[in-house]
């Protein structure tokens, strides 16, 4: 699905507009329209039969999935069911001990290399350096992506985050909310048609989570595919189109691509409600 | 992205946080120092006992600021797992590698810089009329160091007990290139003219067999 960059400086502007208060920043443009002319639609991942072995433990077990196209997926599931490995290998983080992984754009097959250019990640951490500033760590990403004009880019990048105002401000220095804010800005600096999110609302109030529910609902109508790992009811599930239930590394419920991901993610927010009681 | 565009990058940003902080390269430079100083007062050698003793005490000293200086190299990615922001970038593994081994072979050579005219003071060895081979064997021992170092801090960074684990497994390691670089500098300290082009090569060779180690098993040691 090709998406327009004035469709993605719309994108942003809602972000801009999600915002919660007291970080609005100027918008000037998207941080999303890059050397790649954006996010031309999302990618198809396949898995086969994945299995992977930390020593004796298996983390996920045969896991055979297809995701579309511009879906949003939440994987859900206990700690350890293997949600986070699973996004790990989909990120070409980790290798899978047996099974494979491909991914298309349209009908090409793509390469690693490929691949890599076209993958966002917000992990658990956030994979930024607290030692740079905002702005030196997008920059120094950016010029890892060879985006062009890597400065310019991260300023834009900054502007719909609500970070402009602290470019210059040393990542330490930041809450663990503007932290993740800036791990979605790196995220989201090369123009991915994947996004890989590994619980992105953990540590942001619900304000952050609304704004975060806002900034995925457009990266999904922009045509990226999103799959993210999440936890008990928060406001990122508005956007999603799937849910995927994970066990002991196995697939044990999938709304498909065109069921209702609702149902399936119910029933995993009572059974965490269930046996938190329990606990 | 070219590779070294992407050495290049990961370069700029080590120096770039290390000068930021200076910490350690000033903890470092203030470690080596009391160690030089404690060999001196422990040894009070005369001028002919300095150049037996002296390239080997001074090579054990760089030993010991390798294995304290290049323990956080990967240590300082698992903050934030920064190690898989890398990864996730569209370039050569080998080339994340690089960059740390070439920042770290900076950071060496500054503090062996740093160290060398109060070693010259202390041992009372005139480096001055030798500075130009012996820079050259500095450089030689220290890509060495700095090789095998960044990759074993690599390696360590993934175990239990990491802060052991890379003196354990670079000394070691290292032992060749500490026995090499020691022959080496005596020879010059002797007689400039002295240079021993069989203890250059040697130095050179690990230097190559340990790189193309790097380049070629660098994506898995990398991995988790």
């Amino acid at each position: 699905m090709p998406v327009s960059a004035a469709a993605l400086n719309k994108c942003c502007a809602i972000w801009f507009r999600a915002e919660p208060s007291g970080v609005a920043a100027p918008l000037a443009s998207s941080p999303n329209v890059g050397s790649n002319g954006g996010p031309q639609g999302g990618l198809r991942i396949s898995f086969s039969g994945i299995e992977k072995r930390y020593g004796m433990r298996m983390a996920l077990r045969g896991v055979s999935l297809e995701i579309g196209a511009g879906e949003c997926v939440a994987l859900v599931g206990h700690n350890g069911s293997g949600k986070t490995t699973l996004l790990k290998i989909t990120a070409l983080l980790a290798r899978p001990s047996k099974g494979q992984i491909s991914f298309s754009s349209g009908a090409a097959p793509l390469s690693t290399s490929e691949v890599k250019h076209r993958i966002g990640m917000v992990a658990h951490n956030t994979l930024v350096y607290d030692e740079l500033t905002a702005e030196e760590n997008l920059v120094f990403f950016a010029k890892l992506f060879d985006l062009p004009d890597p400065v310019a880019r991260a300023r834009r990048s900054l502007e719909p985050v609500g970070l402009a105002r602290r470019a210059d401000d040393m990542v330490r220095t930041f809450s663990r909310g503007m932290r993740q804010r800036l791990a979605i800005a790196r995220a989201l600096l090369a123009s991915p048609q994947l996004l890989l999110f590994d619980e992105p609302a953990a540590g942001l109030d619900p304000e952050g989570q609304q704004w975060l529910g806002a900034t995925l609902a457009n990266l999904h109508a922009a045509g990226c595919t999103i799959v993210m790992s999440t936890h008990g009811r928060n406001e990122t599930q508005g956007a999603v189109t799937r849910a995927i239930r994970l066990e002991g590394g196995e697939v044990t419920h999938d709304s498909g691509a065109n069921g209702d991901p609702y149902g399936v993610l119910a029933m995993a927010a009572v059974r965490e409600t269930a046996e938190g009681d329990a606990r | 992205m070219s590779f070294t565009h992407s050495t290049g990058t990961i370069l700029a940003k080590e120096l770039r946080t290390e000068f930021r902080s200076r910490e350690l390269l000033g903890t470092t430079v203030v470690f080596v120092l009391i160690v030089i100083v404690l060999f001196s007062f422990t040894f009070n050698p005369t001028s002919s006992e300095s150049r037996r003793f002296g390239p080997g005490l001074l090579w054990l000293a760089f030993l010991f600021a390798g294995s304290l200086m290049l323990q956080p190299s990967f240590l300082r990615e698992q903050t934030n797992d920064t190690l898989a922001a890398l990864r996730l970038a569209p370039i050569d593994p080998f080339s994340i590698l690089a960059g740390k081994m070439a920042a770290n072979f900076l950071f060496l050579l500054l503090v062996e810089l740093i160290l060398l005219p109060v070693f010259a003071v202390l041992y009372n060895i005139a480096i001055l009329p030798v500075l130009g081979p012996l820079v050259l064997v500095l450089a030689l021992g220290t890509v060495g160091l700095a090789t095998t170092g960044t990759v074993f801090s690599a390696v360590a960074a993934q175990a239990r007990l990491r802060e052991l684990l890379l003196p354990l497994l670079l000394l070691p390691v290292l032992a060749p290139v500490l026995v090499a670089s020691t022959e080496a500098t005596a020879g010059i300290l002797r007689d400039p003219s002295e240079l021993s082009p069989v203890w250059l090569t040697f130095l050179t060779a690990f230097d190559i067999v340990f790189l193309t180690a790097a380049w070629l098993f660098g994506e898995y040691l990398l991995e988790e």
